[in-house]
């Protein structure tokens, strides 16, 4: 059969979902959105900050008992500018490119949190970074993590 | 109550970036006719069959029933698995576990991907934690990116040492005939191609496939009757770390370090350069082929642009990797890792016609996924 011959059926699918945050994630995403505040929480066994916070640190396989509250000054630990295009499932379109993905770590905090940095020049960046949370403007917060505009490269120089 | 097991029989289909002549279960088909007369055995002979593949890239999410006439599944013991990038090393070890239980004798082992039916990139961003990965997370790509900025500026690697990899592998998919990426490039070629996600350019990463892979297992004595030369399982290792992506250390791979300790220390092997023969790596960037060489205590960390320099990991080289040309020329990402242990079967068995490395005792075949995951296989011509 020729190529040309060969058929297949394309489909969009609109699929909704409900995720629960849980008590854990609730609260962190309540603080973004109430108080422009990062909440983590602490294991107290291996004493690791984590963000997210959540109900058991891995490695340890207890619950983190101690709510720590995080500044939102941090350093990039390592990024990527992203060039190419694709189809985000969280709205069904292309997100826009460039942007910069990048793993964040909160002063004081153990674990990363991946974001958006407003540099999208790699020879402007660098791990070792500083960097410091934008908040969308009161109002606009809604509970998610989106409620972070983006990280911005900070003034002062890191290491 | 456990045998050994060794494997006996691999089947692979031409890998393309699109194969629009079959569906899901004619591709499994064509994977499973080939293993079967590669053992020179029936469907008859199959006691259990093992599948998986990623299934959010074909949202078919019922893939054991589904393909039941393709497998050869029909009326027979089945169970699918599924665990991201790593699908095909843990089928394969399931089917290696199946057969040592000693409850199933003769174990077929299937993983494939249609990675043609959808957004890869999209499809691989549904496997992050809807609520906090997933709004910034852009699939594996920039994923392991973020591993080559800190591997970079740690070391001082450049874009062009991590070329040299993605050009060695290119030269040696030319010589397997069921690659999908078949033309060898060069280091300007590959320092030239497109900037899809810095550091990371187009000539660095995997493609994506339409492919399937079937391996065939066997306990001991039906080993030793059906197969003049079958490839022993001597270790397997599996280690798995965090539920979000942003938990991983990018300074290390600690999955691999961890690996590779617990199956050296199984087989006592001491100088991995030295005592392994063959090297089938997943490795899904050019970037790996540097780092994670280095997590396998191959040298010190940061000087593997030396052994490539000197062709140590080519095919006349001490320890060849990816004979096949590896995940940088074919990624049907549900039969990747199982494409792994098949190729090293191939190299241990003495059948890789145009990519035999010769006389090979011992072939390490790898499985990466997930939040830096990793599964190790071990293949060897001697039982024990």
């Amino acid at each position: 059969m020729e190529k040309s011959e060969l058929l297949h059926l394309q489909v969009v699918v609109e699929l909704p979902y409900r995720w629960a945050a849980g008590r854990n994630g609730s609260l962190m995403l309540k603080a973004l959105r109430d108080e422009k505040k990062i909440i983590g929480n602490r294991c107290p066994e291996c004493r690791k900050v984590y963000v997210p916070p959540r109900a058991v640190c891995g490695p340890c396989f207890i619950a983190p008992d101690e709510t720590v509250e995080l500044p939102v000054t941090g350093t990039l630990a390592g990024y990527s500018v992203v060039n190419y295009p694709f189809i985000d499932p969280e709205t069904g379109e292309k997100r826009p490119v460039p942007y910069t993905y990048g793993y964040i770590q909160l002063d004081g905090c153990d674990s990363y949190l991946s974001h958006f940095v407003n540099e999208t020049d790699p020879a402007r960046l660098s791990p070792g970074l500083r960097v410091e949370a934008v908040f969308k403007p009161d109002g606009e917060r809604v509970g998610q993590m989106q409620d972070i505009l983006h990280f911005k490269v900070s003034e002062e120089k890191g290491g | 109550m456990s045998q050994r097991v060794g494997i006996i029989g691999f089947g692979q289909t031409y890998h393309r970036s699109r194969r629009d002549d079959v569906n899901g279960v004619e591709l499994i088909n064509e994977a499973v006719r080939a293993a079967l007369e590669d053992a020179e055995l029936t469907i008859d002979d199959i006691d259990a069959v093992v599948i998986g593949n990623m299934d959010h890239f074909e949202a078919v999410n019922y893939v054991d029933t589904w393909s039941v006439d393709g497998s050869g599944a029909w009326m027979k013991p089945l169970i699918k698995l599924t665990t991201g990038g790593t699908t095909g090393s843990t089928l394969g070890i399931a089917g290696y576990h199946h057969a040592a239980s000693e409850l199933f004798d003769v174990v077929l082992v299937i993983g494939w991907e249609k990675n043609s039916e959808s957004d890869t990139t999209g499809a691989i961003i549904t496997c992050s934690d809807p609520i906090f990965d997933r709004f910034s997370f852009s699939g594996a790509l920039p994923g392991l990116a973020v591993e080559a900025s800190t591997y970079m500026k740690r070391y001082g690697i450049t874009e062009e040492d991590a070329a040299l990899v993605a050009v060695r592998d290119r030269e040696h998919g030319a010589n397997n005939p069921y690659a999908q990426l078949r033309k060898p490039v060069t280091v300007e070629e590959v320092m030239q191609s497109p900037m899809l996600s810095w550091p990371v350019k187009l000539l660095d990463i995997c493609p994506r496939s339409d492919g399937a892979a079937a391996v065939i297992f066997a306990g001991e004595q039906k080993a030793k009757k059906l197969s003049p030369r079958p490839a022993w399982v001597l270790s397997t290792s599996v280690r798995h770390s965090h539920s979000y992506f942003s938990d991983i250390n990018y300074e290390e791979i600690h999955t691999m370090q961890e690996a590779v300790k617990e199956l050296y220390k199984n087989v006592g092997i001491k100088e991995p350069l030295k005592e392994l023969d063959v090297v089938e790596l997943y490795q899904p960037y050019s970037f790996a082929g540097l780092k994670w060489i280095e997590a396998m205590g191959l040298c010190k960390p940061g000087e593997s642009p030396r052994l490539l320099r000197d062709k140590v990991t080519h095919m006349d080289g001490e320890l060849p990797f990816n004979p096949s040309g590896g995940v940088i020329c074919t990624n049907c990402i549900g039969a990747t890792g199982l494409l792994r242990i098949g190729e090293a079967a191939l190299q241990v068995m003495g059948r890789a016609p145009g990519r035999q490395v010769p006389d090979v005792n011992l072939a390490l075949s790898t499985g990466f996924g997930g939040a830096y995951w990793t599964d190790l296989m071990l293949l060897g011509s001697r039982p024990w």
